[in-house]
């Protein structure tokens, strides 16, 4: 069952503010406190490449994060219009910094971070899932 | 000279022994990163080709903020010259970990560190 969706107009201002939700259901789905960074660099990643998909080809469509938790999981799905590697502008292609910036290199910061990364791709979009093991009490439902 | 800033990034620099110090505090991320960006091509361009980064009181570094931070390095690496890291928060240097990051860059506990691992090479 879906707990909270967001979506945003596809500027980098809005990433933090993805990340700073992210992070928040995330404690209240209850992911342990130790996993909470790996979350917001995670969600962070996904949503700065969804954000450089959009604003070459679709300025207009809003980015779109999806927070649940199910089966002892919390996953995140980071969905946008096009696909994950655009040609875009800006530092995260900045011919200098040439790999790391990449947009390749993003997703293998979160194949680091989620052990459980799935990346599928339609003529819809593509979408970014990642997932955490949720701590004992909170996953069993009692209240927090 | 203190460089104002969002609140989300704050950056200052000095000099210190011939080296430029680059104080980072906040976040670098997507939205904030250019700014950084703008300011190590600045420095480089003033002809400051030895530079220390001081990330202590960096709350957030992603992908992007590497990828300035590798641009930052070979720039300076064209005029012969370094870029290396003040970095003892763990948060922080997990995503250099991740990467392989820290094989690249030198990263050091204190500024007073990386400056004289740099001067010991002259």
């Amino acid at each position: 069952m879906t707990t909270v969706q967001v979506s945003f107009t596809p500027l980098p201002a809005h990433v933090r503010t993805a990340r700073l939700i992210a992070v928040a259901v995330a404690r209240r789905s209850g992911v342990d406190e130790s996993l909470l960074d790996e979350v917001r660099l995670a969600v962070g990643e996904a949503c700065s490449r969804a954000v450089e998909a959009h604003r070459e080809q679709y300025p207009g469509e809003p980015v779109r994060v999806a927070f649940d938790s199910h089966d002892g999981r919390f996953e995140i799905e980071v969905a946008n219009a096009g696909l994950v590697a655009p040609s875009g502008s800006g530092p995260a292609s900045d011919p200098v910094a040439g790999a790391a910036a990449a947009p390749g290199f993003s997703l293998a910061v979160i194949a680091g971070l989620a052990d459980d990364v799935r990346i599928s791709e339609s003529p819809a979009g593509t979408r970014v899932t990642m997932s955490w093991p949720l701590s004992g009490s909170l996953a069993a439902g009692s209240p927090a | 000279m203190a460089l104002e800033g969002p609140v989300e990034l704050k950056l200052d620099h000095y000099n210190k022994d011939g080296i430029e110090i680059v104080d980072v505090g906040g976040e670098i991320d997507v939205y904030t990163a250019p700014r950084l960006r703008e300011l190590l091509i600045e420095l480089v361009t003033q002809g400051h080709y030895r530079l220390v980064v001081n990330m202590e009181k960096v709350e957030f570094l992603d992908s992007t903020g590497l990828g300035v931070l590798v641009g930052g390095l070979k720039r300076v690496r064209a005029h012969d010259g370094s870029l290396d890291l003040v970095c003892t928060q763990e948060r922080i240097l997990k995503i250099f970990r991740i990467t392989g990051l820290t094989k690249v860059f030198g990263i050091y506990e204190t500024v007073d560190k990386a400056i004289e691992e740099r001067k010991s090479e002259r």
